[in-house]
């Protein structure tokens, strides 16, 4: 059951093939068997689960139930779930229960979607390997010796190794692209604005944006049909047509207009990694598409632009943690001082306070100019680059990132060379811009992923070509060892 | 030498919306602690804030009230400073691009001249909460209130243009009486809806470099404004005629120790850190919308005050007070309209009214003597039915809730006699019974004798239990005294 993807899933349900509770039963104890290989999974919730598998399976009985329903998933630990622990993967909120569902927990709730539980992540986001997590690493089904991504490394892990069949994340820099790509599995990051963030714990409140992971595109269109709404609690959510994701998977991508960047071809990229991505365009080119070489010439400039905006947004978007009024306060403060210091130096862990320190350290006065003000002015440049080049292209497609999985501590000691790991995909979420990645290879064992980026709100024809190539590949369908 | 007092002032006021700037949860005040206080305004994670609307408009009202530039596309962005009853660990303020730009302020000052104040800028901004010291909470530990989180303010910040206690105090009283007049604020100064911040400079008298400045917060009434503006000023003089210099600093007076002190130096002051807030847009104001609310917008208090010396024949003083509360203004006009008298209106609702309601610590909205009720007895005074004195009783009675002046007057049988045969049967009954009254009045010089009429009248009134009509009276006595001449 576990291999079915969720189209599949829903065909099954609403035949009777299977129900929702059976369904259930059968991933929560996926869960518990091989969730200790993985730690991919925080929280398990299933009594509130099965109960949930349930009215499923009474509203599948009654007929009308929305497409989705009765169908089980994994929610990111960012998004806050009512009366389940909601910890971003920090001590600081280890003991934080919200009295809310965010908007995309509650319009999968309405949908009749199970909740399995909640999936590991980098602490607050922060970090591409998933080491961060106050819950420990998260390990790559493809080889466990290896990080998984991040920060949606949990929700990768979870779906790559069958534990659900699919899972919510967010991408700030990477972090639905990134660990799906490492993952061997499919992510979209959508246009930011085009789900809401309502619920969902902010990082970097101009570049998080929620998106889904599934094996398939076909199955990413599923959820996000879902996912995506206008929600006027969030001020930044575009309130514009939000078309049914499903319909145009199957287009043809003849006479598709394809930019591949020369930047994202460079010095730093994998050979391997280069040669799976360079085969899966020839296989687009193959089906009609046509391949035209662009240029985003500021696109070295997106690293260092998006480590300043990043985390000056945080560390503002983090103050809130005081230890005043909810999540971890540190033991017999001596004064008010007292308890700020410790409550975020012992809540907090390194990369966190790292960035928070960046952060602050950038907008201060008398450096704000040179560092947060600059780093805006890239920002539109960048945006610029991608205005220029879809006057010219329909879809930009490129590596995902530099490399496969890297092995856990690898990278440690040197937090630059961790925040090279996002140097194709920062760029898409400082312009606002949809990507997503598809699986299109392996490099010794490991998964390589392709990354698709789209024009604002053009999602649908992301998941169309994504869908297509998937119709002629099966990089998607392969399995980790040990799963069968 | 002698110096010249330079002053700045900061106003808060708070907006008159039923929820908060950036969340759903009501304004009112003295609910429980935390009890009006939701997930956004606990700072919930994931919470998000979205824009009242209203609140953008009561400041774009303001703005058009003092003819200021309004700001088509203000930013908020976040200050960023640690505090327990701050729950974000930033305010959403505005800096950069403000809702209102520069405007002008007119005020009258006692010897009748007028003054224009600058006005820097107007921005919105949310309150934070307030921390409590005292009450029920476990030893050594402070407590919370969010209630007061997410109120909506307009800080409105003056140009350094008043040079004396006066002029701040007629230039605060004059922002009262503009955004009380506009209905964007209650004007309940106890409850904290309008806040002073007052920057204070000295400079010697005839030069034109403004002087070191130091910033007084968080004064709510204007007494402790004029106090503390007086104690800063003397403080400042006294150091530099001692050859000492004035430190730029935040200071905090105590209106009830009627203590000033230091709270930070400039070289303490946070480092804000300010940057726009990613989570709100850029506020757009379109033409229409701004046309819109300047159609709507009430009448001002300086336009009300020509009305008023115009429509009532009232003093420039009178109509000054009248017209300077929206409510007063209203009450005042209910009750000239029901009398038909405005000038014993005005003089009944600026005294008698006004100094029971400052007794009993009430608005004039919450008076128990109504502005029918009010009125209803004027029409008494004005038809001599009673005297000013029995008026005074009426109205202590109405106070009272004993109904309206014509029952009370019956009721208490306060009706004045101006029966002239009546009158004159008392006035010869008293000067029949006062032959050595009458003797030493024939005695007197003239000029004396005036001064001894009171006697009389005094006798009179007391024979006619206070009810005959005084000036009656004082025209039969006279008659008949000079017939005895």
């Amino acid at each position: 059951m576990h291999n079915y993807t969720i189209a599949e899933l829903v065909k099954g349900l609403q035949s009777k093939k299977f129900s929702s509770v059976e369904l259930t039963q059968h991933f929560l104890s996926r869960i518990s068997q091989f969730n200790d290989q993985y730690n991919a999974v925080i929280t398990v919730t299933a009594d509130q689960a099965l109960q949930a598998a349930h009215l499923a399976d009474q509203r599948l009985a009654a007929g009308s139930a929305p497409p989705l329903c009765g169908v089980p998933l994994l929610h990111k630990d960012i998004f806050c779930t009512k009366g389940v622990r909601t910890s971003c993967g920090s001590k600081m909120l280890d003991n934080f229960i919200p009295p809310y569902n965010a908007t995309v927990v509650e319009n999968f709730e309405q949908a009749g979607v199970v909740m399995l539980g909640k999936t590991n992540m980098d602490e607050f986001a922060m970090g591409s390997s998933n080491e961060t997590s106050f819950y420990g690493p998260v390990k790559n089904p493809w080889a466990t010796d290896c990080v998984p991504g991040g920060s949606s490394g949990g929700s990768a892990a979870a779906v790559a190794g069958r534990l659900a069949p699919g899972a919510t994340a967010t991408d700030t820099g990477g972090s639905i692209r990134q660990p799906a790509a490492l993952c061997g599995i499919s992510g979209l990051k959508p246009t930011y604005g085009r789900v809401s963030r309502w619920g969902m714990i902010a990082f970097a409140s101009s570049l998080d944006q929620a998106g889904p992971m599934a094996r398939t595109a076909e199955d990413c269109a599923l959820l996000l049909n879902c996912m995506a709404s206008f929600d006027d609690k969030d001020s930044t959510c575009v309130d514009c047509e939000i078309p049914d994701y499903s319909a145009s998977l199957n287009k043809s991508v003849k006479g598709l207009r394809i930019g591949v960047p020369k930047e994202y071809f460079s010095e730093g990229l994998h050979s391997g990694t280069e040669a799976a991505v360079r085969t899966a365009l020839a296989d687009l080119e193959a089906q009609g598409a046509e391949l035209v070489e662009i240029s985003l010439p500021n696109s070295n400039l997106s690293v260092p632009a998006y480590y300043v905006i990043a985390p000056a947004e945080a560390s503002a978007n983090l103050s809130r943690f005081d230890g005043v009024k909810y999540g971890y306060r540190c033991e017999n403060p001596k004064d008010l001082q007292d308890m700020y210091c410790r409550t975020r130096s012992e809540g907090f862990g390194e990369e966190v306070q790292r960035r928070i320190l960046i952060g602050t350290y950038c907008l201060s006065a008398g450096y704000y100019d040179a560092y947060y003000g600059k780093a805006q002015q890239v920002r539109q440049l960048i945006e610029q680059d991608f205005v220029e080049a879809f006057a010219k292209v329909d879809l930009i497609l490129g590596p995902t990132c530099p490399s496969p999985a890297f092995k856990f501590g690898s990278k440690g000691d040197d937090p630059v060379a961790m925040y090279l790991e996002d140097i194709y995909t920062i760029a898409t979420n400082l312009a606002g811009l949809p990507g997503m990645s598809v699986p299109c290879g392996m490099v010794e064992g490991k998964p390589v992923g392709l990354q698709i980026i789209g024009n604002y709100f053009d999602e649908a024809r992301m998941l169309n070509v994504a869908h297509q190539f998937q119709q002629v590949t099966d990089w998607h369908t392969q399995m980790p060892k040990g799963i069968s | 030498m002698n110096w010249e007092t330079v002053i700045g002032l900061e106003v808060h006021v708070q907006l008159a919306t039923k929820t908060k700037i950036f969340s759903a949860a009501s304004t009112s005040f003295g609910a429980e602690p935390n009890t009006q206080a939701c997930a956004i305004d606990l700072a919930m994670p994931g919470t998000l804030p979205v824009l009242n609307e209203q609140a953008v408009h009561y400041a774009i009202m303001f703005g058009l009230a003092i003819d200021a530039e309004i700001g088509k596309v203000s930013v908020f962005e976040r200050k960023n400073y640690f505090y327990p009853d701050l729950p974000k660990g930033y305010q959403t303020t505005q800096l950069e691009k403000p809702i209102v730009g520069r405007g002008e302020v007119a005020i009258q000052l006692g010897d009748g001249s007028t003054k224009s104040i600058r006005i820097h800028h107007a921005h919105l901004e949310e309150d934070a909460g307030k921390s409590v010291h005292e009450g029920n909470l476990p030893y050594g530990s402070s407590g919370v209130d969010l209630n007061r989180a997410g109120t909506p303010l307009i800080e409105i910040v003056s140009e350094p243009d008043m040079r004396s206690i006066e002029e701040a105090v007629a230039f605060a009283k004059k922002l009262h009486s503009i955004v009380t007049s506009i209905g964007i604020c209650d004007g309940e100064m106890s409850q904290g809806s309008m806040r002073f911040d007052v920057n204070v400079s000295v400079r010697p008298m005839g030069t034109t470099e403004l002087g070191t400045r130091t910033e007084t917060k968080n004064l709510n009434s204007y007494k402790f404004m004029e106090e503390a503006i007086e104690k800063e000023v003397e403080r400042q003089i006294d150091l530099i005629e001692d050859g000492g210099t004035v430190r730029q600093e935040t200071r905090l007076y105590n209106g009830d120790t009627k203590v000033a002190k230091a709270m930070r130096s400039k070289e303490e002051a946070n480092d804000y850190r300010y940057f726009p807030c990613p989570d709100l847009l850029p506020v757009i104001v379109s033409d229409e919308t701004i046309e819109k609310l300047r159609r709507a917008l009430p009448e001002l208090p300086d336009a009300r005050q020509t009305r008023f010396m115009e429509q009532y024949i009232l003093s420039n003083y009178d109509a000054g007070v009248l017209s300077s509360d929206a409510s007063t203004a209203h009450f005042f006009e209910i009750v000239a309209a029901n009398s038909g008298n405005p000038k014993i209106a005005a003089n009944w609702t600026m005294g008698e009214l006004s100094a029971a309601l400052n007794n009993a610590g009430l608005n004039i909205t919450d008076s128990p003597v109504s502005a029918e009720l009010l009125a209803g007895m004027i029409v008494r005074i004005a038809d001599n039915s009673i005297s000013g004195k029995m008026a005074k009783q009426v109205f202590e009675a109405m106070w009272q809730g004993e109904g309206n002046a014509d029952e009370i007057i019956e009721a208490k049988g306060l009706q004045q006699v101006s029966d002239s045969g009546a009158l004159a049967k008392i006035v010869a009954d008293v000067l029949e019974a006062n032959p050595a009254m009458v003797e030493d009045f024939i005695a007197s010089d003239e000029n004396k004798r005036k001064k001894k009429l009171g006697g009389f009248m005094g006798q009179i009134m007391k024979a006619s239990k206070g009810q005959a009509n005084p000036q009656q009276v004082n025209q039969i006595l006279s008659q008949k005294l000079n017939e005895l001449l």
